[in-house]
C-alpha cells in the first residue's frame, strides 16, 4: 500500500467520434472511429477494445482494421447484445466510449518470411481481418497467403467488396463456402473444413491463423494438423465475457487463463490442456 | 515484535477515543448472527465472535460501488469517483486478514484498481485473535491460524488483559494516541504463544486429513471426478458461496440512467461465477452453461487456478461458503477429503 494510487480510473473511456458508417449485412454495421485526443488507437492486429456507450453500458469488440498511419479505426459489430445494438442507432458524427486496446495481439513478426493459412468463419472474419490487412499492407514480407472464409449462408458474408478484391487478386488464394446457399449462390457449399482438400500448403514454412465460432475450432485445428501443421504455429483467437479488460472482474477465465491479458489471441500448443478453452 | 500489554477496562476508552475521531466499523451481535456493522458504542463491539457470516471485504470492494458519474447531454463529460472515508475495522480474524492481503495482491497486481486502493489504503486493520471456532472452520488447514502482518493493531485475549501487536505506523500512532499500555512481559509473552497454539491445535479438528500442499496435486488428477456432477446437481446456482468468501472478488460493471435521461452512473457490483449467466456473451452462447462446469470453476479457483498469481490458495478456511449453502455441497473440508479418498482408492 504504498506506492501512490493513481487519481484516474481504468473504467473511464476515452472519447471516439464516428466518422463513417457502413452496412454490412442485415446485423453488422461498420464503424470507422477516431478518438477525440487525435492520436490512433495504437493497437496491434487481433486486439479488442472496450466499447462503451453512457446509460447502456460496455462490450467487448474486436478492432476491424490494421494499424496504419491514419488515426482512425474500424469496429465492424454485430446486433446481438444492448450495447452492440445500441450503437446501430448511432449516427456519423456521434460519439462512443472507447478502452484498450487490451489482450495479445497475432504473431505479426514471427510470422514474418513465412506462409499464412487464414482460415475466418462467420464474423470471426472481423478480428482476422486486422491481421489479413496487415499482411496484405506488407505483402512482400510474408509469402504464399490463403485465405478461407466460410458463412453459414450467402447473407451473412461481410466485407463483400474486399471479399471479391481478394477473390481477384493472384498474389494471394481466397476460398470461400457457405454451409446452406440461396437459389442465386454459385460457389462452395459446405462448412469451412470441405475448403480444406482444395489447396496443399507446405507445412514446415505455415502458420494457420483461425478465428470463428465455438463450434468451429475443433474441426478446423484437426483439418491444420491433418496438412502437417504443427500446434505451434496454429493461432486462435477466443471469445468470451471480457468484461472489465482488466484481468479482474473473473468473466472471461478460461482454468486460469484471463481471455482479456492472457488473449484473446493464443498459441494453440499453449492451450491444449485448457479443459475449457474449446 | 512490539507486543503492548492493555487492561481491560481500558479497550472501551480506546473505542469510545476511535469513535470520536473515526468511523469505526466492528463485529455486532444481531438476530443471533456476528455482522460487520458501523458501532457508536463500545458496548456493541464483539470480541469474541466464532467467525462473521460476511467477510470484511465489503469495506474495500463493497456489493455495489459507483465507478463513475456520467453525463450525456450537453456534452459528454465523465468523472470518476472515489470514496475513501477514512474508517477504523475492529475485530478482524487472522484468516479474515490473510484474504484482505490476497485482494490487496489482486486489486495492485498490474493495471492497479484505485478504486479498491483507495478504500483500502483509508482503512485502519485492527486484528482479533480467535476464541471460538466455527463448526467450518479450518483456516489451520490453510495457514491462517495467525499472521504476523497485515494489520495495524493484532488483539489476543488474555482473560484479564489484552495483548496487542503493533504492526505498522498508523497502529502505533493510534495505540499511542488513544489508549494507555505497558510493554508485555516475558509471562504474557508466552501466554499468548500457548493461546494461539491452542487455537491451532483446536482449529485442525474439524480440518482436512492430509496436508494442504496436496490439494492443487489432487484437483490436477480430480476433473473428471464423479462428486463434481453430484455435488452440482444439488446446487441452486444461487451465487451464496462466492458472496461470502473473503476471496472471492468478481464483479460485473452495469450503468444506471438517471429519470431525467442525460446523467447516469457506471458501477459495479458483486457477481459470482456460480450463478447462471457469469460467462454469457451477447450472441448467447454460455461458455459455462452447466452446473458442474460451474460448481467445479469455483474449488479450482481456490486450490490450483490463482497459485500463479497469489503463490497461495485463494481459500483461507473461514468455513463461511459451508454455512452459507442451502444445498450443503459448498464444504471445502468434505469436498477435499472426498477427493483425497477418491485418489487413495485409485491406488495413486
Amino acid at each position: 500500500m504504498t506506492n501512490a494510487i493513481a487519481e484516474t480510473s481504468p473504467y473511464v473511456p476515452q472519447w471516439a467520434e464516428i466518422s463513417r458508417i457502413e452496412q454490412l449485412t442485415n446485423t453488422e454495421k461498420l464503424f470507422e472511429l477516431s478518438l477525440l485526443n487525435g492520436r490512433p488507437l495504437g493497437h496491434r492486429p487481433g486486439q479488442f477494445i472496450e466499447l462503451s456507450i453512457m446509460g447502456i453500458g460496455e462490450a467487448p469488440i474486436s478492432v476491424s482494421s490494421a494499424p496504419s498511419e491514419r488515426n482512425t479505426f474500424e469496429l465492424a459489430i454485430r446486433k446481438v447484445g444492448n450495447v452492440t445494438s445500441a450503437v446501430q442507432n448511432f449516427k456519423t458524427g456521434q460519439r462512443v466510449g472507447i478502452r484498450g486496446p487490451y489482450g495479445t495481439s497475432f504473431p505479426v513478426e514471427e510470422c514474418r518470411g513465412k506462409n499464412i493459412l487464414f482460415v475466418a468463419g462467420g464474423i470471426g472474419l472481423v478480428p482476422a481481418r486486422s491481421f489479413i490487412h496487415y499482411v496484405l499492407n506488407h505483402r512482400n514480407d510474408y509469402k504464399d497467403i490463403i485465405i478461407l472464409f466460410g458463412a453459414r449462408n450467402p447473407g451473412e458474408r461481410l466485407f463483400l467488396k474486399e471479399l471479391e478484391q481478394w477473390a481477384n487478386r493472384d498474389d494471394i488464394r481466397y476460398l470461400e463456402s457457405v454451409d446452406r446457399p440461396d437459389p442465386n449462390w454459385t460457389g462452395n457449399v459446405g462448412v469451412i473444413t470441405t475448403l480444406f482438400p482444395k489447396f496443399q500448403v507446405n507445412p514446415a514454412e505455415t502458420y494457420c491463423v483461425v478465428v470463428g465460432p465455438p463450434v468451429m475450432y475443433r474441426f478446423v485445428i484437426l483439418e491444420a494438423r491433418a496438412k502437417g501443421i504443427p500446434d505451434n504455429r496454429i493461432f486462435v483467437s477466443l471469445e468470451r465475457r471480457m468484461k472489465c479488460g482488466l484481468g479482474k472482474c473473473g468473466h472471461c477465465q478460461i482454468n486460469d487463463v484471463y481471455v482479456c491479458q492472457d488473449g484473446p489471441v493464443f498459441r494453440y500448443s499453449d492451450i491444449t490442456d485448457l479443459k475449457e478453452a474449446l | 515484535m512490539n507486543l503492548r500489554i492493555m487492561d481491560k477496562g481500558e479497550l472501551k476508552k480506546f473505542v469510545q477515543n476511535l469513535l470520536a475521531h473515526y468511523r469505526v466499523e466492528g463485529v455486532v451481535k444481531n438476530n443471533g448472527a456476528y455482522l460487520y456493522d458501523t458501532i457508536d458504542s463500545p458496548e456493541q463491539l464483539c470480541m469474541d465472535f466464532d467467525c462473521t457470516r460476511y467477510p470484511p471485504k465489503k469495506y474495500f470492494l463493497p456489493p455495489r460501488e459507483t465507478l463513475f458519474h456520467f453525463s450525456t447531454s450537453p456534452e459528454l463529460e465523465v468523472s470518476p469517483v472515489f470514496e475513501s472515508p477514512p474508517q477504523v475495522i475492529f475485530g478482524i480474524h487472522p484468516y479474515d486478514l490473510k484474504a484482505i492481503a490476497i485482494l490487496d495482491k489482486v486489486f495492485s497486481k498490474d493495471p492497479p484498481d484505485p478504486h479498491y486502493l483507495k478504500r483500502r489504503e483509508a482503512s485502519f486493520l485492527i486484528g482479533v485473535d480467535p476464541k471460538r471456532i466455527s463448526p467450518h472452520s479450518f483456516w489451520a488447514d490453510m495457514g491462517a491460524a495467525s499472521v504476523n502482518e497485515g494489520f495495524d493493531l493484532m488483539f489476543t485475549d488474555l482473560e484479564d488483559s489484552y495483548a496487542v501487536e503493533i504492526g505498522s505506523a498508523s497502529g502505533e500512532t493510534l495505540i499511542s494516541t488513544y489508549a494507555r499500555t505497558q510493554p508485555a512481559t516475558g509471562d504474557e509473552k508466552s501466554k499468548r504463544v500457548t493461546l494461539r497454539t491452542n487455537l491451532y491445535s483446536k482449529s485442525l479438528i474439524n480440518g482436512l486429513d492430509f496436508p494442504s500442499y496436496e490439494i492443487p496435486k489432487l484437483l490436477e488428477h480430480s476433473k473428471e471426478s464423479p462428486i463434481w456432477r453430484e455435488n452440482a446437481n444439488k446446487c441452486l446456482s444461487c451465487g451464496a458461496c462466492n458472496f461470502v468468501c473473503p476471496t472471492c472478488y468478481c464483479f460485473d460493471v452495469q450503468d444506471e440512467m438517471d429519470l431525467d435521461l442525460k446523467q447516469g452512473t457506471r458501477y459495479r457490483k458483486w457477481d459470482g461465477c456460480l450463478l447462471k449467466d457469469f460467462a454469457k456473451v451477447g450472441s448467447g452462447e454460455n461458455f459455462r452453461e452447466s452446473r458442474t462446469a460451474r460448481y467445479r470453476h469455483r474449488f479450482y479457483r481456490k486450490g490450483l487456478y490463482q497459485l500463479d498469481t497469489l503463490q497461495d490458495f485463494a481459500c483461507v478456511g473461514c468455513g463461511r461458503c459451508a454455512s452459507a449453502c442451502l444445498a450443503d455441497i459448498a464444504d471445502p473440508v468434505r469436498v477435499f477429503k472426498k477427493l483425497k479418498q477418491e485418489y487413495r482408492e485409485g491406488g495413486k
